[in-house]
């Protein structure tokens, strides 16, 4: 395999006792846009402002381009930055901070001017050269900041939250852009973002982070279907976590016995060591049904041992959100569960109402069993 | 009143209105009456004889008088240029780094502001009779040393405090950007900082340039027989007498002024017309 483009290896970085970042072992390919993703206070901007060259870490090492970057500092790294702030030179022209860059780098007046011009075109801002700042909104002060960092030709662009200053409207539609732009230009784009859905939307691949440790690295449909511990099945989307122990535990199937749910799986888990287990299960994927005194139960899947992946329950509350309704739903001993269920036709003689008992069922191939 | 007036548009009763002119006379009235008796055609002050310009041929005749103006307008732009960078650094450095005893030191430099004047002045003369004596036989400008460092020293003060205060509402995410882009620790300085700096520079200026411009105590302790300054001479020629010639030195004194705070503030201005048209 060929060297990435950035490799994090081993980094930490402590303010006194407290460990922002913790052991951190990382590798981001050319190309890549990976988002980093986790809750404020998790480490992801102090490991974006490392690359940047903006913190130095405690220990570890940071390659780019497989060029060890201690001592580099920020005006010498292969990498731009867009600030959270956008942090756009409010005293300069449009023209003026797009240019800035390259009139440091000592690039000369004509060439500098294509440059700026053909970087204002490609976040759409031509004809605001003479624009100043205050005179700009949110997000075309950030397109000013892309422009500014893109002009320059980084190996890597870095991004400090870049939609979380926009309305939600204009945020939708710069995740589609930044990731047209990034197609375009071709630069492996970093993102730092805590907002789950953008990194989903955008990224190649996405690391999730949680108290300076990284939890998961992979592709955004791994880290939700096939999450590596609790924090990221819970951080990820939303999910019912069942706490229990093996019972089962073959190659083929394994049975989780939970307080108040039985869980079947058609699959063995690796690596359990006979304590606790937990079974993640999406709310879109478990099944609604109707339940009344005497009536069918749901139909389960063959194999599937006597009262497992069923339960009984009561509709308590539900929120409708136009496209779904989000369902809760009281189990047995008290315990709520979360179902969503897509709104697929416009009307239904039979829906779910308040205070209805229902039927909860799942397949075996809906929960993810974690270890931690 | 034809037009009703806003809630808020407190300006167009007559109340208010009333008040602003009071405050105007309190404020103007004193100067204006030292401005008029420049033009008086008498040796005495009150009693209005008729219009002259003697006396301001007068005061371009007085070699002493031009001597102590040129010697307060010299000190003054050293003063104010010093007192700037100092100042400024200053600030700079109380804004960006932690160091043992800081509080203690942001404590020490707002002393020459509240330390009462005279005990300024007083230390001053010990100082620089005792301590490090100024020689009185150095040329011009030098022999106004003694003064300019006495200036100097209640003068920055008063920019630090200002460019301080600017300071606190800096992005700090524009220093780091402008190091991102290339530039290096003392461009991102010039580029960003200074930019940011520059209204509380100019304010700075303007405070420390009047300070030094129209200080008397302190200058009248440091000041030697052959280094009179305007505010220290035109004390003397009162002690005589208050004739038409001290108020029409005095006008221009407040000419020169208000033609200076004229042109700093034009000078703001204008830059951010330059920077709106895109250089």
């Amino acid at each position: 395999m060929a060297e990435p483009l950035i490799r994090i290896e081993g980094v930490c970085k402590r303010f006194g006792d407290f460990a922002a970042v913790d052991n951190v072992d990382l590798a981001i390919e050319e190309g890549e846009f990976f988002a980093l993703l986790g809750p404020s206070g998790c480490g992801k901007t102090t490991l974006l402002r490392m690359l940047a060259g903006l913190e130095v870490p405690t220990e570890g090492r940071i390659l780019i381009d497989g060029k060890d970057m201690e001592g580099i500092p920020p005006n010498k790294r292969p990498v731009n930055m867009v600030f959270q702030s956008y942090a756009v030179f409010p005293h300069m022209t449009v023209e003026q901070n797009v240019g800035y860059g390259l009139r440091i780098d000592g690039v000369a007046k004509d060439e500098r001017a294509q440059r700026v011009q053909e970087a204002l075109g490609l976040v759409k801002l031509d004809g605001f050269e003479k624009r100043k700042p205050d005179q700009l909104s949110g997000g075309q002060r950030q397109r000013v900041a892309l422009a500014r960092a893109l002009v320059k030709r980084p190996r890597v662009l870095l991004l400090d939250e870049p939609l979380s200053a926009l309305d939600a409207k204009l945020r939708e539609a710069m995740r589609s852009e930044l990731a047209i732009i990034q197609d375009k230009v071709g630069v492996t784009f970093v993102m730092v973002t805590h907002d789950q859905d953008e990194a989903l939307a955008m990224a190649c691949r996405c690391g999730v982070m949680n108290k300076g440790v990284l939890q998961q690295v992979a592709t955004p449909s791994d880290l939700y279907e096939y999450p590596a511990n609790r924090f990221v099945a819970d951080f990820i989307g939303s999910v019912n976590l069942f706490e229990g122990k093996l019972v089962i535990d073959e190659t083929s199937q394994a049975l989780i016995e939970a307080d108040g749910a039985r869980v079947w799986v058609d699959h063995g888990v690796t690596g359990a060591t006979g304590g606790t287990v937990w079974a993640a299960l999406r709310p879109e994927k478990i099944e609604l049904s109707h339940r009344e005194e005497g009536g069918h139960r749901p139909p389960v899947a063959a194999g599937t041992p006597e009262g497992a992946n069923m339960l009984a329950g009561t509709v308590r509350h539900y929120s409708y959100l136009g496209s779904e309704t989000v369902y809760e739903i009281e189990a047995a001993g008290g315990r709520m569960i979360k179902v969503l269920r897509s709104n697929v036709r416009r009307y239904e003689d039979r829906g779910f109402d308040y205070d209805q008992p229902v039927w909860l069922s799942w397949s075996p191939q809906s929960p993810a069993v974690l270890l931690s | 009143m034809s037009k009703k007036a806003a809630p808020l548009d407190y300006l167009s009763r007559w109340p208010l209105r009333l008040w602003l002119v009071l405050v105007a006379i309190f404020l103007y009235a004193p100067l204006l009456t030292l401005m008029a008796f420049s033009f008086n055609d008498s040796r005495r002050n009150i009693v209005w004889q008729g219009f002259t310009l003697d006396w301001y041929g007068a005061v371009f005749q007085d070699s002493d008088l031009l001597t102590a103006f040129g010697n307060s307008l010299t000190i003054a732009a050293i003063s104010t240029v010093v007192s700037l960078i100092l100042g400024a650094m200053v600030a700079v450095a109380c804004w960006r780094f932690r160091f043992p005893l800081k509080p203690a030191f942001e404590g020490a430099l707002a002393l020459p502001i509240v330390v009462p004047e005279i005990c300024m002045g007083v230390a001053m003369l010990v100082f620089f009779s005792r301590v490090m004596p100024w020689p009185d036989d150095l040329p011009w400008p030098f022999s106004l040393g003694a003064i300019i460092i006495a200036h100097i020293s209640f003068s920055f003060p008063f920019v630090a405090v200002i460019v301080r205060a600017r300071l606190a509402s800096f992005n700090r995410e524009l220093e780091e950007a402008a190091k991102d882009l290339g530039a290096s620790e003392w461009r991102a300085f010039m580029d960003v900082l200074v930019p940011h700096m520059k209204p509380a520079l100019i304010a700075g200026a303007l405070l420390a340039f009047t300070l030094s411009l129209d200080d008397f105590v302190i200058t009248f302790f440091t000041a030697g027989p052959d280094t009179v300054t305007f505010p220290v001479k035109v004390y003397s020629m009162v002690r005589f007498s208050v004739t038409p010639e001290v108020n029409a030195a005095s006008t221009l004194l407040i000419v020169v002024t208000v033609l200076l705070t004229a042109i700093g503030l034009k000078m703001q201005g204008k830059d951010v017309a330059k920077m709106e048209g895109g250089q």
